[in-house]
């Protein structure tokens, strides 16, 4: 299990590996939208809470395709699978590395991006508190996404079709917390809730996952 | 340890290949198999392999006995080769020695990436896989292709070296590996009946193709 995960995140930061893809994608989104939006900074506040959390959804789902396609295509899918591990133990290691590598970096850069978008003071906390909460979400459902569409040839769009509808609670909860919290009213609710969608993804999504690799490995 | 396979059926694409299929194969054994393309040799292995489900019959094996290599060697190109071992290793439970290097050949290589290597060397590489498994059954798909002579010989010695140690080898080959202690069994008497197989080489292309030369398939 931990030989997995340190060969996914190996296999991330070596040339190529997709590390940065995500990154740069929400670094882009953050640069342009007031570019494009005006530089008023009452719009920019108003808007900026619902962009960050867009610009990292889009963000995880660029990368979710190099969840399992690369696996797939080399042979070590069928490798894993009939390695000694659980399959759901796989998934969930795959879910975390990609958690590391997409979800961590961008919670981590999305104070700075909040400046490019005047984020209110009190709202960059609650930024980084609800992308550190909702984004375990984001990698767990979309590997769900990744296993349903593997072995499918430019499975990509079928993928994120599939998995928007199912980011959009988080994104709903995510962004009202930055909302909420930007604005300096209560953020419990919203944020239980954000947390009840990542534990629960989180608990069951891996025995889906697992049952749709096995059956589209067969 | 002994494998023993009665009555087994396997399907690919949901098309019955194989039918009524018993052999079995004990410990320091090694079986090959034989039969056309297409009939169905790389569909049995990946089901005694558990990557696909057997359509009836049983097997006296669990998959966790045994070793897979299929046609993709599962193999990481941005990691080097002793990197790509000690992964399987791990998963494994065990380590990387220098004899398993060493008796594929690779011990020069371990640095390297495996993205430099040549498709021979990759496919030594995929084959020391086996040796780190530690799993007493090898089901090997077509372990020869592109290796030259003396990789074959290489080869060979290994699953020598591996039968001798209380292993056994089912392996699915096109050329003779000179292996005195293998037996033959040939897959053809298996092939099911009123499947697609028969109906392909029965003409089934040919009817397609109006106009065009007569038995230009045959």
């Amino acid at each position: 299990m931990r030989a997995l995960l340190i060969r996914d995140l190996r296999l991330a930061m070596r040339a190529g590996g997709g590390f940065g893809l995500a990154l740069s994608f929400f670094l882009l989104v953050a640069v342009l939208v007031p570019l494009g939006v005006g530089p008023e900074a009452r719009v920019l506040a108003l808007i900026a809470p619902g962009i960050l959390w867009i610009g990292a959804l889009l963000a995880c789902l660029l990368s979710l395709d190099r969840i399992f396609a690369l696996d797939f295509e080399d042979g070590s899918l069928d490798l894993l699978v009939t390695a000694p591990m659980p399959l759901e133990g796989v998934v969930s290691i795959k879910a975390l590395a990609h958690w590391l590598v997409t979800g961590l970096p961008l919670t981590l850069l999305a104070p700075v991006l909040g400046v490019l978008l005047h984020l209110p003071g009190p709202g960059y906390g609650w930024l980084v508190v609800s992308l550190l909460v909702g984004t375990p979400a984001l990698s767990v459902i979309g590997t769900f996404g990744a296993a349903l569409t593997v072995g499918l040839r430019r499975g990509g769009l079928l993928m994120s079709l599939l998995v928007l509808p199912l980011y959009v609670p988080t994104l709903i909860f995510g962004a009202e917390v930055v909302k909420r919290g930007a604005l300096g009213f209560d953020t419990t609710t919203p944020l239980l809730l954000l947390a009840g969608i990542t534990l629960g993804a989180a608990a069951l999504l891996p025995f889906a996952s697992a049952a749709a690799v096995r059956i589209n490995l067969r | 340890m002994e494998l023993v396979v009665r009555d087994l059926a396997v399907a690919r694409g949901g098309v019955r290949v194989l039918e009524g299929l018993s052999f079995s194969l004990s410990a320091g054994r090694a079986l090959v198999l034989r039969g056309p393309n297409g009939i169905g040799k790389t569909t049995l292995l990946r089901t005694l392999a558990g990557l696909q489900r057997a359509e009836a019959g049983e097997m006296s094996l669990p998959p966790e006995a045994m070793a897979y290599a299929g046609h993709a060697d599962g193999i990481k190109p941005t990691l080097s080769v002793a990197e790509n071992l000690e992964f399987w290793a791990a998963v494994h439970g065990t380590v990387l020695t220098g004899a398993v290097l060493g008796a594929m050949d690779l011990a020069a290589l371990a640095d390297r990436p495996a993205q430099s290597l040549s498709a021979g060397q990759k496919r030594r590489l995929g084959l020391a896989r086996l040796l780190v498994s530690g799993r007493p059954l090898w089901v090997l798909d077509e372990p020869t292709i592109s290796l030259d002579a003396a990789s074959v010989g290489l080869f060979v010695a290994a699953v020598r070296a591996h039968l001798a140690g209380g292993g056994a080898a089912l392996m699915a080959t096109h050329i003779d590996l000179g292996l005195a202690e293998a037996a033959v069994l040939d897959l053809a008497p298996f092939r099911a009946t009123g499947g697609g197989f028969d109906g392909i080489a029965d003409g089934g292309f040919g009817g397609g193709f109006d106009g065009g030369p007569a038995g230009a398939f045959g």
